[in-house]
């Protein structure tokens, strides 16, 4: 089979999609991690232009995604007291009002 | 009968019932009551919906019972016990709008568990859980394929084959494998072990149990900056040394030894050399062949996999024999029977893939965010920094603050999770031995704070931590009569203190 490369929409869309699930971690460390990480990986990668090479980070960039989908939900299940620097009120939950 | 008393009795029967001997008059009733019994049930499954798990975290309980051992210690002195406590509160400072969990800063305790390798353990738990020595049948064959897999990414760290790799319960249970195994397959030629000061208790402990097995022990000393001498290593080989057992990073410090040159040196006298790599594995550049290591052992949650599991890497060639302590079925070459927990394993292979692939950033993260930390807290006055600055791994600070004392600064830090040295002794009073073999005295030994960082940590935690502890610092200095005394310009050598 030959490497189709992905096209800009769609590497924009997995980004998209990668940022908006690691912003669903309850956990501030983690949370901060992926999104650490999905900035790092995608400005490090950005002028990549191989179409193998492209097909094999956006294949793992999907496998991530899949990965961050589940643990994300993982962590809204089991959650824990907000660390001190983390800002009550910000993240999913809002004050009853 | 109005509904909901009706309603209550309901509930009150179904309780009493089991399924089983539900009496007709319980179905009479819930016939009558379908409706409003069907939509209570709704709202209780909604409801358990919507709740998550939340798990609480205690700040006040050291405190607590700090303050319950001082009411018992001393009736006589009730003001004093309580006028400690007020400071505390003061020095604790609570942001409203914020939450109150405690910053982790403790990574050379453990670390938290990646996600991704959550991830991986789960299916282990849920679906694959066949014995992966089981070689009948496909239940077998498929958690065995995972663990080689796992094998393969833990023995590419340190660049070793993956049959070289042991899987064992822990770094403690490596090193007691090589101190006790190895010498005790050597014991009818070779009577002698040499290791360091500043070793983790279990290689001291280990090597003190092989004391009393007839062995002769060199503790060999370090320098103020952490480091064995090379010459002094060189004198202490004898002909009859069957082990060289040197750690690779210091879990208090964080001193890295020079271990191309250990290796090249035991290599040369023909000795084996076991290095406890659990705080350096994936977090320094290891290289068994090119430093001539024979024995290796590595923690899983060191690296942020599942605890429970570590491993440890034995040389084939050239073999290193040794003498397993757990006997049984054979798994593991023979060396350490029984059978391997596949969920646990592939976790710990799973972090070690990871730390193949994020090395370079990770290590990129940990150096900035430990740069800023030490130039913040050695901005305060009278800190040092204790251990070699160049000869380290970065994610491990290790300060002393003089004129604190370090529990009590401890206690003052509810909001950060710290400790003054290692896990196994920070619940006792007593100073770290690694510290006093530095050559560190008591004052300095109590008050010092190890941080660690790692890959989770982030800069607005350091930014807090450093801010905190100018603060809390000044606070407790401020309290201190010693420190009074420093300011006058008075030197606390020439005190002579009455009553001792």
């Amino acid at each position: 089979m030959p490497a189709v490369s992905p096209s800009r929409r769609q590497v924009l869309r997995l980004y998209k999609q990668l940022i908006k699930n690691a912003n669903q971690f309850n956990d501030y460390n983690f949370r901060e991690y992926f999104l650490r990480r999905a900035r790092n990986t995608f400005k490090e990668n950005k002028s990549v232009q191989d179409a193998a090479k492209l097909q094999s980070l956006f294949a793992e960039g999907q496998r991530d995604l899949g990965i961050l989908k589940r643990q994300s939900i993982i962590s809204q299940m089991y959650t824990f007291d907000k660390l001190v620097v983390e800002p009550l009120h910000k993240h999913g939950f809002k004050p009853s009002t | 009968m109005t509904r909901s008393t009706s309603v209550e009795l309901l509930s009150r029967l179904s309780r009493v019932c089991s399924l089983r001997t539900r009496s007709s008059a319980v179905t009479i009733l819930a016939s009558q009551l379908a409706r409003s019994y069907s939509s209570a049930a709704a709202a209780a499954v909604k409801l358990s919906d919507d709740v998550s798990l939340e798990t609480h975290t205690d700040i006040q309980r050291a405190a607590r019972e700090q303050a319950k051992t001082r009411a018992a210690a001393s009736f006589t002195s009730p003001d004093a016990a309580s006028s400690g406590t007020s400071a505390l509160q003061h020095a604790y400072q609570e942001n409203t709008g914020f939450g109150t969990r405690p910053i982790y800063l403790d990574m050379q305790a453990t670390t938290p568990t990646d996600p991704r390798v959550l991830d991986t353990m789960l299916k282990f738990y849920t679906g694959l859980y066949g014995n992966p020595h089981s070689n009948t049948h496909a239940y077998g064959w498929e958690t065995n394929k995972e663990i080689e897999n796992a094998r393969d990414h833990i023995a590419k760290v340190i660049n070793a084959n993956s049959k070289e790799i042991i899987f064992t319960s822990g770094a403690t249970e490596s090193n007691n494998t090589v101190l006790k195994g190895v010498s005790r397959f050597y014991k009818k030629t070779k009577k002698h072990i040499i290791t360091t000061r500043t070793e983790h208790k279990c290689v001291l402990e280990a090597a003190r149990a092989m004391i009393n097995e007839g062995f002769e022990v060199t503790f060999l000393n370090v320098d103020s900056q952490g480091l064995i001498s090379m010459k002094e290593l060189e004198e202490s080989i004898r002909p009859d040394t069957c082990l060289v057992s040197i750690m690779a990073v210091n879990n208090e410090i964080g001193v890295m030894q020079p271990l191309k040159e250990i290796g090249a040196l035991c290599r040369e006298k023909k000795v084996h050399f076991h290095t406890d790599a659990a705080q350096a594995y994936g977090k320094i550049p290891i290289d068994v062949n090119e430093m001539n290591i024979d024995l290796l052992s590595i923690s899983s949650h060191k690296i942020y996999g599942p605890k429970g599991i570590g491993a440890l890497f034995v040389r084939r060639r050239p073999r290193v024999r040794l003498e397993p302590i757990i006997s049984g079925g054979g798994q593991e070459r023979g060396l350490r029977s029984g059978t391997l927990a596949p969920a646990l394993v592939t976790g710990f292979g799973e972090a070690a893939r990871l730390i193949n692939q994020e090395y370079s950033s990770d290590i990129a993260h940990v150096s900035r965010l430990s740069k800023k930390l030490v130039d913040g807290l050695l901005s305060i006055d009278h800190t040092s920094l204790n251990g070699s600055p160049d000869h380290r791994y970065p994610g491990c600070i290790n300060v002393s603050f003089a004129y604190v004392e370090g529990e009590s600064l401890l206690m003052a830090l509810r909001d950060i999770a710290l400790s003054s040295g290692s896990a196994c002794t920070s619940a006792s009073l007593e100073p770290s031995y690694v510290l006093h073999a530095l050559g560190k005295d008591d004052a300095m030994a109590h008050s010092s704070i190890r941080f660690g960082i790692g890959r989770f940590s982030t800069e607005q935690e350091v930014d807090y931590v450093i801010k905190a502890i100018s603060e809390r610092v000044k606070f407790l200095r401020e309290l201190s009569p010693l420190w009074e005394m420093v300011q006058e310009g008075i030197d606390l050598n020439s005190i002579e203190w009455s009553g001792h």
